[in-house]
């Protein structure tokens, strides 16, 4: 069975078409790109993906359960992760709280525990602690655990959205633009890491990216989007030297 | 490097976070503020005029505390929140009328009425929270302050009064229908006569510490961290599998049961309550509003240190007379602009630079 | 019979409501913050005239026209001072900030005209009218004439003048409109000059129908009008008017047929109610957030 199956997924926004007959399936492990010009729809069919928009048609399946439908929490819980193209932090927290408030239904306690201290809540909170540490320490965040996470850097506040994702154990992890604003050196690190989760946590990843070296660098196969609808799709390389494709991000 | 990976994690396990170490500073300046008031009384060097504020600022401070936990934790503007200690004081005031001849020992019916009002206030907020919570920003903030005056309006018009056959509840005086002998416990505007007078500052200095240690703890757990991450950003944490009702509620509803105690610390300090707008109205929702924004959002020191100042300047410049209120309000607009104002804040920005690159050649 | 004079007078309620209502409204639309000093405003409005026609004997017309002028000005002067320099600042800071000025304004008249109650005399000068039996008093008329002729006015200005559309494209966006040419700061002293102005007329009228005046007067009618302006949806200018005029007889309604002393607690029931079907008002526009 396929991780994800997405069959003829479509939205409309008072008569606007954003996405339409949208089809997509993705084995597991695999890194698969979406891309296409601003404005095509990208970030929408992260938003259905998650439960923020409602589908107005079509369905899809994680590992064969309809999730269509369902609210963005009921989504995170069957295993489908998300940052955001406009980094989305809990800016007053520290960078430790970040991802211990991203493993909030890997380890639990009720709130009774939490406020009488019991033996309960310091064995889970040293659980959550290590746990958030190691994935920190995947993206070389573990120096900052305890800065705000406003106050990082641009580059440290995108992989730590990435390390807080990874914190809610996903089978799906879906990426919004990682490596927007940020140099070649930067956008070839970020490339490593996102090969090394994917291997280390048994990964399948969807991107959406504007940079080509890191889409061509490291996606399998990739879905050209334009206007909501799928303009190309299949092994990266042949993808992006369809004269179409060029087309459209180029204008005629 | 291996040390650099090292280190917060031995930190962190070591279970002493400096969150906690930062709180046990908060109680120990409340304790030595206890010990030394405490002292100063019964030493009978504290006028009488003085003493009389110890228990309206312990009240005061627990308001404070509790609603940070709405607007400064959560992040909701709440403008209502005399309207829960208004139900833990009616009820908790209501229970020791009722059982003020039949229950002996006074401290355990004085610690039953508090969890009567903490539970009846936790009640409230349930009921109010649900469609409130629903609202945004300032919608949510004029509801909040709709169910502040409701409640207060309609404590003015019960009527409660207990016969041989039982209690009985009207809205008018005229039908709640006693026989001969029957005592009138709530009579309306006129309120509830006779509560006994349980609270001293002892009570309320115990109570300030069980709400600092409720809302640190609470705040440093993980039902604190989903309710911050609501505030940070609603959208993510729901994205990360936060349970927005169920965390907003959570946080309304704890802090509506530590108002409702403050109510039962008010009331029990009093001979006769009532309802007006000064102490269950918009008038107190927003004076204890003004502790928090000034004592700072999300920080419960701060909101301590706001209340329990804030609360005893205008009483102790009595003296100034007519001109006390005047001087608070100017004080109130400058201390906003100076702490918030563009040309203030760069300011400030700029002498930090200075006192920083100063250290800096210094070392 | 009586459900009608009911009606009419708490029409000629909601008509005051909604002036002082539109002062919230047209603030809110352009500075994005809720002045809870703007009660305040219609008390000092009040003052100005019962100090000028009360006590001083002049022409009540005069006294008004002084009111109006003196609140005017002192909006603007409250705006300068107190929320200009808090432009940028956190939301909630301007609303403390507001909190204070309404402190200072009830203090200062405390401290002016001691807190009992003044007895107020009418600046009215319209005789009762009978029709069919049914007694409307010069006051109830005059409120109602003087609310219609002001919310037309206003709607014409913002409509079809240049400042009023400079006036909406601030309210829609400031940035844009400062790019546009357009003198915020400017528009949002106009905005504080209109609502302060509105409120004095508001006191003078209210004052007139019900003569009591304290230096707590404006209070309550100050958060039922921003109980009507979120009503009618916060921001919008008619929905502040049919906010008003329903908050006016829905109160007056209460008071004559179920209870005087629950009838606030029902105004805010009703507003409860509605938030609860239209969270954000008979006719505020729907709030969407951006992924």
């Amino acid at each position: 069975m396929s991780l994800l199956e997405i069959k003829d997924l479509g939205i409309v926004f008072g008569g606007l078409h954003a996405v339409e007959g949208f089809n997509l399936t993705l084995e597991k492990g695999e890194l698969y790109g979406l891309i296409g010009p601003n404005g095509a729809g990208k970030t929408t069919v992260f938003n259905l993906l998650t439960g923020v928009y409602k589908p107005t048609s079509g369905e899809f399946y994680l590992d064969g359960v309809k999730m269509n439908g369902k609210k963005p929490v009921e989504i995170s819980k069957a295993g489908i992760a998300r940052t955001f193209q406009n980094i989305r932090l809990f800016g007053k927290l520290s960078v430790l709280d970040n991802v211990k408030i991203g493993l909030h239904n890997q380890m639990k306690y009720g709130t009774l525990t939490g406020l009488l201290r019991l033996p309960k809540y310091f064995s889970t909170e040293r659980r959550m602690n290590e746990k958030a540490i190691e994935l920190l320490s995947v993206f070389e965040l573990d120096g900052d655990a305890d800065t705000l996470a406003s106050n990082l850097p641009y580059g440290k506040q995108r992989k730590l959205e990435i390390a807080r994702a990874m914190a809610t154990a996903p089978k799906l992890l879906l990426l919004d633009e990682p490596a927007a604003g940020m140099n070649p050196n930067e956008t070839n690190e970020l490339m490593q890491t996102i090969r090394l989760i994917r291997d280390k946590f048994d990964l399948t990843i969807l991107l959406i990216e504007h940079d080509m070296s890191l889409v061509s660098g490291i996606c399998e196969n990739i879905t050209v989007l334009n206007f909501g609808t799928e303009l190309a799709k299949g092994p990266t390389a042949e993808v992006l030297r369809d004269p179409e494709v060029i087309k459209a991000y180029l204008g005629n | 490097m291996a040390k650099k990976i090292n280190s917060p994690l031995e930190k962190k396990s070591a279970g002493l976070r400096p969150v906690t170490k930062k709180n046990l500073v908060t109680l120990g300046i409340v304790t030595v503020f206890y010990v030394l008031f405490q002292t100063l009384s019964s030493l009978g060097v504290l006028k009488n005029a003085y003493q009389s504020l110890l228990v309206p600022i312990c009240y005061s401070v627990i308001m404070a505390v509790s609603l940070n936990l709405v607007v400064g934790v959560l992040g909701e503007l709440s403008i209502g929140h005399a309207g829960f200690m208004c139900v833990g004081a009616y009820c908790g005031a209501f229970f020791s009328v009722v059982t003020k001849n039949s229950f002996e020992i006074g401290w355990l019916r004085f610690l039953i009425a508090m969890i009567i009002g903490a539970v009846a206030a936790a009640i409230a907020g349930f009921l109010i929270g649900i469609p409130v919570l629903r609202l945004k920003g300032d919608y949510l903030a004029i509801v909040t302050l709709a169910f502040g005056e409701i409640i207060k309006s309609v404590v003015n018009v019960l009527y409660i009064g207990r016969d041989d056959a039982g209690f009985h509840i009207a809205m008018d005086s005229a039908k709640v229908g006693l026989q001969e002998g029957g005592v009138m416990i709530l009579n309306g505007p006129q309120g509830i006569t006779g509560t006994p007078r349980n609270s001293n500052f002892t009570v309320g200095f115990i109570l300030v510490m069980l709400t600092l240690i409720i809302v640190t703890n609470l705040m440093d757990s993980r039902t604190g961290r989903a309710v911050m991450s609501l505030r940070d950003n609603r959208i993510a944490a729901e994205s990360i599998g936060v349970n927005v009702t169920k965390y907003k509620l959570t946080a309304f509803v704890i802090s509506a049961a530590i108002a409702g105690v403050a109510g039962v610390l008010y009331a029990h300090n009093l001979n006769a309550l009532t309802a007006n707008t000064n102490n269950f109205g918009y008038n107190m929702s927003i004076m204890i509003l003004v502790y928090v924004v000034l004592g700072g959002l999300g920080s419960i020191r701060g909101s301590v240190i706001a209340a329990a100042l804030l609360y005893s300047l205008p009483e102790i410049f009595r003296g100034v007379g007519q001109y006390r209120m005047l001087l608070y309000a100017i004080v109130l607009i400058v201390m906003m602009i100076v702490n918030n104002g563009a040309f203030f804040v760069q300011y400030k920005e700029k002498l930090k630079h200075r006192i920083r690159g100063g250290r800096k050649e210094a070392a | 019979m009586k459900f009608l004079s009911q009606l009419i007078s708490g029409i000629s309620l909601g008509s005051i409501y909604a002036l002082i209502a539109l002062g919230y409204t047209m603030v809110y639309g352009i500075a994005k913050m809720l002045n809870f000093a703007h009660g305040d405003v219609i008390m000092v409005g009040a003052f100005v005239v019962y100090t000028a026609c009360v006590k001083g004997g002049m022409n009540p017309v005069l006294g008004v026209l002084l009111a109006i002028v003196f609140c005017t000005v002192l909006g603007v002067c409250i705006e300068r001072l107190a929320y200009k320099p808090l432009r940028q600042a956190a939301s909630l800071a301007v609303l403390i900030t507001a909190i204070g000025v309404s402190y200072l304004l009830q203090n200062l008249a405390l401290l002016i005209f001691k807190s009992d109650t003044k007895q107020f005399s009418s600046v009215v000068m319209i005789k009762p009218v009978t029709v069919a039996g049914l007694t409307v008093s010069g006051e109830i008329i005059a409120t109602i004439i003087v609310s219609v002729v002001i919310m037309v006015a206003l709607t014409l200005f913002v409509n079809k003048t240049k400042p009023g559309k400079a006036m909406r494209a601030v309210s829609e966006d400031k940035g844009a409109a400062q790019l546009m040419g357009i003198n915020v700061n400017g528009i949002i002293s106009l905005t504080f000059a209109i609502g302060s102005a509105l409120a004095a007329i508001a006191g003078a009228l209210m004052c007139s129908t019900y003569p009591a005046l304290s230096p707590y007067t404006g209070a309550m009618p100050g958060i039922k009008a921003f109980v009507a302006a979120v009503f009618g949806g916060i921001g919008s200018i008619p929905g502040a008017m049919v906010g008003g005029v329903l908050l006016g007889v829905i109160e007056n309604l209460s008071k004559g047929y179920i209870s005087s002393q629950l009838s606030d607690a029902i105004v805010f029931a009703v507003l409860i109610l509605v938030l609860l079907i239209k969270p954000t008002g008979i006719m505020g526009k729907k709030m969407t957030e951006k992924v």
